[in-house]
């Protein structure tokens, strides 16, 4: 069994770049949460010379949670399918973004950003709901709060679960 | 004369929805607990552990299993001896919906405006009439990202059924880490446009490891499912041995001109229950 990396969020270039496809790795700290809706907002946003909020050397986590219930920061957490926010993934790491979190496959003009950025691509396990659900530690609704469970968050986690899908080289786990 | 109400079905269906959310189809889930001893593939093997710790815990604390609480669809199969009483029965399970999505996640929106209803309402309710007394209820919560994988093609009869295989193991092959593999499949073949994608659907509430009562599809789900793990796909697509769980087809005639196949996709965690009411018992028996 392979050993799993410890990291903390903010990530680095110096940090991800000895990442590789496969490794195993928990991530600790502050990410943005955000999905299709607020991704398409966002673009607007910027498209309209009012970028709503900034991104640079975040990580991105693609996910719409389950309500919270009673000593739960956010309810069920888990991965979406990262390929809906292909659109948007490179000129997002073109303008500084760090990583993002989902799952399945990117597109190749996705992967090659990846390479062009030093940025990583994790993919979290899907349907693992309840698992990250009990990783976060703190959430709250940065802005778009209208679009209920689409808002975009801020979410504190703690060894939250991840694959490095694409490497900071361009390997990806996934084969074609 | 039987009649049931159609706030008991809703009642029903409510408390369904309450505990699937949190606990995965029993069979399913031994198939995953299996899958986990017999992975090979290193990364895959750490997606299944996180998979079926993930299954244990949601059922211990009651939270839900996956964030996509889906869409509700409801197969009801009436007896053709019970009359439903009541409000009209999408009404009610629409009420039911309401009710248990409070405290979960509402995905279902309007396809034009993209503005949420709210409630996850309205489900997808599909009614039959079949003999006897009862009402026989199928439920499932529906994910979508292994709906968005699903398939439907109208093959030419001279494609034949290799095309149709060709078809399913490739529906795999293209949808790979999505849907949250090992996936379950189900397949409607014949019919119609929509008699096969319904069937496809429905086949989804077979048991893990049952066999098809027809020994021509029997034969022919087990060749699929061969195939399909032959393909190396894996866990979460990170490779490896076991990248389906199940295959299922339900076959239906059809016209001479073509041979439709429907392929739903359902992720590694088969939210699923069916509930049959007994007329005799939990209805009202009358003469009317």
């Amino acid at each position: 069994m392979q050993s799993v990396i410890e990291l903390s969020l903010p990530l680095t270039k110096e940090s991800m770049k000895d990442l590789r496809a496969g490794d195993m790795v928990k991530l600790s700290g502050d990410m943005l949460v955000f999905r299709d809706a607020g991704h398409k907002r966002l673009y607007q946003s910027i498209i309209d010379g009012h970028q709503a909020f900034d991104y640079k050397g975040e990580t991105i986590y693609f996910m719409g949670p389950c309500p919270a219930r009673a000593n739960e920061a956010l309810g069920s957490a888990g991965p979406t399918t990262s390929c809906r926010m292909d659109k948007y993934t490179p000129f997002m790491l073109d303008g500084g973004l760090a990583a993002q979190i989902g799952k399945g496959k990117r597109s190749s003009e996705c992967i090659d950003a990846f390479k062009r950025n030093g940025a990583v691509y994790f993919a979290a396990i899907g349907g693992a709901g309840a698992v990250y659900s009990k990783c976060i530690e703190k959430a709250q609704v940065l802005c778009f709060e209208d679009l209920g469970t689409e808002a975009v968050r801020r979410i504190t986690v703690k060894d939250f679960p991840v694959v490095v899908a694409v490497d900071s080289l361009g390997n990806c786990i996934y084969k074609d | 004369m039987i009649t049931v109400s159609t706030e008991y079905i809703a009642q029903k269906i409510k408390e369904a929805i309450d505990r699937i959310s949190c606990e995965v189809e029993p069979s399913c889930r031994a198939a995953l607990k299996k899958a986990w001893e017999e992975e090979s593939n290193p990364t895959a093997k750490f997606a299944l552990g996180v998979m079926n710790d993930n299954i244990d815990l949601a059922a211990a604390e009651n939270r839900p299993v996956c964030q996509d609480t889906g869409m509700v669809v409801v197969f009801v199969r009436v007896g053709k001896d019970v009359i439903l009483t009541g409000r009209l029965l999408q009404d009610a399970i629409d009420c039911a919906v309401k009710d248990a999505y409070v405290a979960l996640r509402k995905s279902v929106l309007d396809p034009v405006t993209r503005i949420n209803t709210g409630t996850n309402a309205p489900a997808i309710v599909h009614t039959s009439y079949v003999e006897g007394e009862n009402v026989e209820i199928e439920v499932m919560l529906k994910g979508f990202g292994s709906e968005n994988m699903s398939q439907i093609r109208l093959l030419n009869p001279a494609q034949g059924l290799e095309e149709a295989k060709r078809l399913i193991v490739d529906s795999v092959k293209i949808a790979a880490s999505n849907p949250c593999p090992p996936v379950i499949l189900g397949v409607g073949l014949g019919g119609t446009l929509e008699k096969a994608a319904l069937m496809s659907k429905h086949a989804l509430f077979r048991q893990i490891g049952s066999n098809n009562p027809d020994p021509q599809l029997d034969a022919l789900e087990k060749e699929l499912l061969g195939k399909i793990n032959e393909l190396g796909i894996g866990a979460q697509g990170f490779g490896g041995n076991v990248s389906a769980l199940g295959v299922f087809i339900e076959s239906y005639p059809t016209h001479i001109s073509s041979l439709p196949v429907a392929i739903n996709v359902l992720c590694h965690c088969s939210r699923a229950v069916k509930i049959v009411i007994d007329g005799r018992k939990e209805g009202t028996v009358c003469n009317l």
